[in-house]
């Protein structure tokens, strides 16, 4: 192959006098040539590719979702004991939000960490804008939105979330949203806030209080329409319909769980996914084992359905015809599929030990498992329901495909 | 004859100081085997991690390090982790572990370094 390359190019060599009596000189910029000859030889689009996230050792790989292989593994990204993913616009960069504050620009079609900043003390996760400009961070020290450019990781906005007298509050459920917005809950003060960035010089922001005690983590739905978080301080799920944010806040479900019959919850569920599959959304309860099915146009219970633990994802397959669940430790082996036709449990999978989180390919055929304990990522056929191979990760605890990068608040 | 005696008395006389160690010292609780301690230190870095952080920082949940422990008492600490905290999303772990495995960890947590 590569005597072949250099007879082709030897023409040029002539044309070019190269004078092999000085063999480094010659040969640098011919090798230069060679490698960069290389590097075309590789073209890749990153439509499908992803992130799997190793928690201790800080690391992302980076994943072909196709061919099912590893293609690099980029480290020393910080603590990524949570951690989660958003993607440019043209699926070439992904942005990665650690524990510790770090946020991480990966480089997908270059292998490489392009820039990473230390933003916070503390923080849970991010989103990307509308127009792709911008990433927003939420954190929990000090409490509150960070907002930079995507392409400079420069800062472009801080919003404290402030609340009663000049406390900050925790931020968690942090969703883009259509209209260059970011929505988020303030888990401390029981707040939404709405957060309109069409001139970034001049944020405006919509507070909404007293949406319920310690909202844990929200939800937008896939067309941008409604915003949902779950509480953990009371009962059920605060609502804003964001076509009409004069409504205020329409809480659902607000007796449903009593504090007194209230389990243990080892594991806060998250709600960032999709979740709405038909005519329905699908949300974990808190503190009872069962996973509660809302109808969207009115909001009210269809069917609760029993499962064996706390849920902690429930994610709907990208056509909306399983949702899948995983739960809190001790129950956090299993791996439940529901049948959305008729709202019934049709699988109870065993991947293996710690079960953390699931992504599906884009058009839902597969979706792959990180599984902690085992260090693998499982990849199951949804079809089927049978395992289609395993793949080594150090202690995996979030898979991420590139096709989130055109999906309104993923 | 009187020599099996001396040496039985000798015998009683050490399993007497091993229970007087016992009432003695309630707090030098019975430490976990190894292969306990290794699985403490695992629910501690995924499970308590999960909220605290991987690195006991702090996350939903407060920071673990030993300056942010320095004036909370041993049966406090030991008390939260057991019951959990109400109003908190603080979960009791005692379907998990023992009043000893709660108070080893304490001690971990005391003298962790970052």
């Amino acid at each position: 192959m590569f005597t072949t390359i250099a007879r082709r190019l030897s023409p040029f060599f002539v044309k070019h006098q190269l004078n092999f009596k000085r063999p480094i000189k010659t040969l640098l910029p011919v090798l230069g040539f060679l490698l960069s000859f290389n590097v075309l030889a590789e073209l890749r689009g990153t439509g499908d590719l992803g992130i799997v996230i190793e928690r201790e050792a800080g690391a992302a790989l980076i994943i072909n979702t196709s061919q099912r292989t590893q293609l690099a593994k980029i480290t020393n990204l910080g603590d990524l004991s949570h951690a989660s993913v958003v993607f440019s616009r043209d699926q070439r960069y992904a942005f990665i939000f650690g524990r510790d504050g770090g946020l991480s620009k990966i480089d997908l079609l270059q292998d490489k960490l392009d820039k990473r900043i230390i933003q916070a003390g503390n923080s849970i996760g991010g989103a990307i804008s509308q127009d792709g400009k911008l990433i927003a961070v939420s954190n929990y020290t000090p409490g509150g939105v960070k907002v930079f450019s995507s392409d400079t990781l420069e800062l472009v906005a801080d919003i404290p979330a402030t609340y009663a007298d000049g406390k900050l509050s925790k931020v968690v459920g942090l969703v883009d949203a259509p209209g260059q917005r970011f929505v988020f809950s303030l888990f401390d003060a029981g707040e939404i806030w709405t957060l309109d960035l069409k001139n970034p010089q001049n944020p405006l922001i919509e507070k909404f209080k007293n949406i319920g005690k310690l909202p844990y983590d929200a939800l937008i739905t896939p067309d941008g329409h409604y915003y949902i978080a779950g509480l953990f301080g009371e009962s059920g799920l605060a609502l804003l319909d964001l076509w009409n944010t004069q409504l205020g806040i329409k809480r659902i479900l607000p007796d449903y769980v009593k504090s007194e019959e209230k389990l243990p919850v080892y594991k806060m569920p998250h709600l960032e996914g999709w979740a709405v599959a038909d005519d329905y959304v699908f949300v974990p309860a808190i503190g009872k084992h069962e996973v509660l099915v809302l109808n969207k146009q009115n909001w009210t219970l269809v069917k609760a359905i029993p499962v064996p633990g706390q849920p902690v994802f429930v994610m709907a397959r990208p056509d909306g015809r399983q949702v899948w669940v995983n739960f809190a430790m001790p129950d956090n082996h299993q791996l439940q599929v529901i049948d959305v036709k008729d709202l019934s449990l049709s699988k109870n999978l065993s991947p293996g030990k710690a079960v953390l989180h699931m992504e599906f390919t884009p058009r839902g055929e597969q979706v792959w498992v990180a599984v902690r304990d085992d260090n693998q990522v499982v990849i199951y056929d949804t079809e089927t329901l049978q395992e289609i191979t395993r793949l080594p990760a150090e202690k995996p605890n979030g898979i991420f495909f590139s096709a989130r990068a055109n999906k309104i608040g993923l | 004859m009187l020599a099996l005696i001396g040496r039985y008395n000798y015998f009683l006389g050490g399993l007497f100081l091993v229970f007087l160690s016992g009432v003695m010292q309630p707090v030098l609780a019975a430490e976990p085997s190894s292969a306990r301690q290794n699985e403490l230190l695992a629910l501690l870095k995924n499970d308590c991690g999960a909220c605290h952080g991987l690195t006991l920082q702090g996350g939903m949940g407060p920071a673990l390090l030993p300056e942010t422990l320095s004036g909370k008492p041993d049966d406090f600490l030991v008390a939260t982790i057991l019951n959990g905290r109400k109003g908190t999303a603080m979960p009791p772990w005692q379907t998990f572990m023992t009043q000893d495995d709660a108070l080893w960890l304490v001690h971990v947590l005391r003298k962790n370094k970052q």
